[in-house]
């Protein structure tokens, strides 16, 4: 399955927007993705609830994974997501 | 229906009469208990996925038109209502065979749970999630919608109590003015209210029975709540008001009462970002400059430039007026990295305010000599103060080490009975005194602040609060000294007049109160106001003493 890493870019962490926004993304890819910190268990990167439990801080890594048609270009377009800062975006 | 007119007493907390129809703020669904599983899952899923987009709909759309700082809220809860996760819980839980108000409830709490445990921020989105549930599990069983109502013309907004969640969308648009059955003088509801300028009543008893559709008349100064009320009683009220009104835009510039004698009008100013603001409101300078902002979430004390940036900028913000600073009030409720003290059971009766300074001398003497370098040359007239002040002994050590560090003028704050029984002593050391009514009353009634229970207790018009103002007003009077009011009970139009009558020289509260305070004491003579002071110093309790004064003054204007 195809995996890729990407740090949490935004500085209040996946938190609030940024996990909304997340999920919305994934919710609009074509495939199923899941996210994990590295050694955690995997969920479902369309729930908000399940990434907000993440608890995943700025800095922190995370590692997406997805398969079948178009799992590369979903996976790149999630990782763009998290490595941008919502917050600094707004401000 | 158009039912009888019925008169209920609240206790008025943002001025402005107002008549207009009730809209009530539902509250949360109870899930009855032994609901039987449904016989069709496939009907119960289908039911409840309907309600959660119902749901995610109505809180998508209500994002669309909130206040900034409440849109990334509603729209995170309208994500949640969305959540696939969520839902195959919620579904998974009928199919196992459980009634469906009640999986949504479980699948919710487990989620609920996960976020409290992490705690912070997300556990703040565990009351979000809440609400959600509470939502759906009304759809479900047919009952109205929990939170805000919403309606096509503006509304009196009835709730039994309003949490900071319900508020953070109220908007001052639709909502005509705001009754509360419970809370108090100092609680959200009041806060809110005020600042957003929507008449307010609350410990409004017997309200909550009040049907929706009610045309009602709400009197934010007196606390009245008439339902369909008579145009008689509409244009007696509003005639009152016109009146307060008027003084409301004639007078600006210092506080005087009709006789032209004066009373200070202050600011409370207590961050950084406040300076600015508070520096652009009609006042004559600041009557309580809370100093603790400097000195929270961080790991070592702020250094004395560090210190004397700020408190420069605040003093040429307000060059030419006065100014006075309180020294940090830290405590067992506030605690400070670098002010390591044993835990207290009762932090409230604890070391804090001025007694931090016995087991820590210099971080007190390194703020006055901050204020002191601050001082010089800014134009500012600087006063210093030391908060929780408890005997004279305690004033007079302030007040020396206030002086010898260069500042002539150093007070202490009257917060404990003691300290405004004694005031006289207080006062042959400290320069001035300021009654801070929140602690005084708090420590007169022996009822802890932060607790909702019991709010008369905590009413700022109790006659035993106003007495122990009067003892201290008088030793300041004796001895040719100010006496100050901050808190929030300044800021009560009503009982300025009051305070002004007791002998207090000014008073200092949000720069948003202003207006009102400055009209109100432009109406009534010296005279009239002390008859006021004796008015409610005659009443038995806090309630029937704002109920006279209110009744008196009323008379006054009628006349």
């Amino acid at each position: 399955m195809p995996e890729i890493h990407a740090t949490v870019a935004s500085t209040v962490g996946l938190h609030a927007r940024p996990a909304a926004l997340f999920a919305a993304a994934a919710a609009a890819s074509p495939v199923p993705i899941m996210v994990r910190k590295p050694g955690g268990e995997p969920v479902d990167a369309r729930s908000i609830l399940s990434v907000l439990t993440l608890d995943a801080r700025f800095g922190e890594e995370l590692i997406l994974a997805a398969e079948g048609p178009g799992a590369e270009e979903a996976l790149a377009a999630l990782v763009q997501v998290l490595e941008t800062n919502h917050d600094q975006a707004e401000a | 229906m158009a039912g009888a007119t019925v008169h209920l007493k609240g206790i008025g907390v943002s001025p402005g009469v107002v008549v207009g129809r009730v809209a009530k703020l539902s509250p949360p669904p109870v899930v009855p208990a032994g609901l039987s599983a449904s016989s069709d899952p496939d009907a119960d899923i289908q039911r409840t996925r309907d309600a959660l987009d119902r749901v995610r709909a109505e809180l998508g759309e209500r994002s669309a038109h909130a206040a900034s700082v409440a849109v990334d809220v509603l729209s995170a809860q309208a994500a949640m209502a969305a959540d696939p996760v969520l839902a195959a819980n919620i579904f998974g839980k009928i199919r196992d065979g459980k009634a469906a108000p009640e999986a949504v409830k479980d699948a919710l709490a487990a989620f609920g749970e996960q976020l409290l445990s992490i705690g912070g921020y997300l556990a703040e989105r565990a009351a979000d999630l809440e609400d959600i549930g509470n939502r759906v599990i009304s759809v479900l069983l047919g009952l109205p919608m929990p939170g805000l109502p919403i309606r096509d013309e503006p509304f009196v907004l009835l709730a039994q109590d309003l949490a900071p969640a319900d508020t953070a969308t109220l908007d001052a648009a639709n909502v005509l003015a705001i009754v509360t059955e419970h809370g108090g003088p100092t609680s959200h509801t009041a806060i809110i209210a005020k600042s957003l300028g929507i008449p307010a009543v609350v410990a409004c008893r017997g309200a909550f029975a009040i049907e929706d559709g009610t045309r009602m008349l709400v009197d934010g100064m007196t606390g009245a709540v008439v339902t369909e009320p008579s145009e008689a009683e509409v244009s007696e009220r509003v005639g009152r008001v016109a009146k307060r009104r008027a003084a409301v835009t004639e007078y600006a510039g210092p506080g005087r009462l009709s006789d032209g004698s004066r009373v200070q009008l202050l600011v409370n100013v207590g961050t950084s970002s406040d300076i600015e603001r508070a520096g652009q409101a009609d006042c004559e300078g600041v009557g309580l400059f809370r100093t603790e902002f400097l000195f929270l979430d961080r790991p070592s004390a702020p250094s004395v430039e560090e210190q004397r940036m700020t408190y420069r900028q605040l003093f040429e913000t307000f060059s030419g007026r006065k100014v006075v600073v309180r020294t940090l009030d830290a405590g067992a409720d506030k605690p400070l990295a670098f002010v390591r003290m044993a835990d207290e059971p009762n932090p409230a009766l604890g070391i804090r305010g001025f007694r931090t300074a016995r087991f820590y001398p210099e971080l007190l003497d390194d703020q006055l000599r901050a204020i002191s370098r601050a001082a010089m040359g800014s134009g500012a007239d600087v006063w210093v103060m030391a908060p929780m002040v408890a005997t004279p002994a305690e004033a007079a050590e302030f007040a020396k080490r206030a002086h010898e560090l260069g500042l002539p003028l150093a007070g202490a704050m009257v917060e404990v009975p003691a300290a405004a029984l004694r005031a006289e002593h207080l006062l042959s050391a400290a320069d001035f005194l300021s009654i801070g009514t929140n602690d005084l009353s708090q420590y007169t009634y022996a009822m802890d602040r932060e607790t909702g229970a019991l709010p008369e207790l905590l009413d700022p018009w109790q006659p035993g609060l106003l007495e122990l103002v009067r003892l201290t007003a008088q030793a300041g009077q004796r001895a040719g000294k100010p006496v100050g009011v901050c808190g929030e009970a300044a800021s009560f139009p009503q009982l300025a007049v009051v305070f002004a009558g007791l002998g207090v020289t000014s008073l200092s509260m949000a720069p948003v109160s202003l207006a009102e305070v400055r009209a109100e004491l432009s109406l009534y003579t010296a005279a009239q106001c002390a008859k006021a002071a004796e008015v409610a110093l005659a009443e038995r309790d806090g309630e029937s003493a704002r109920e006279a004064v209110g009744a008196y003054l009323d008379s006054v204007l009628q006349a």
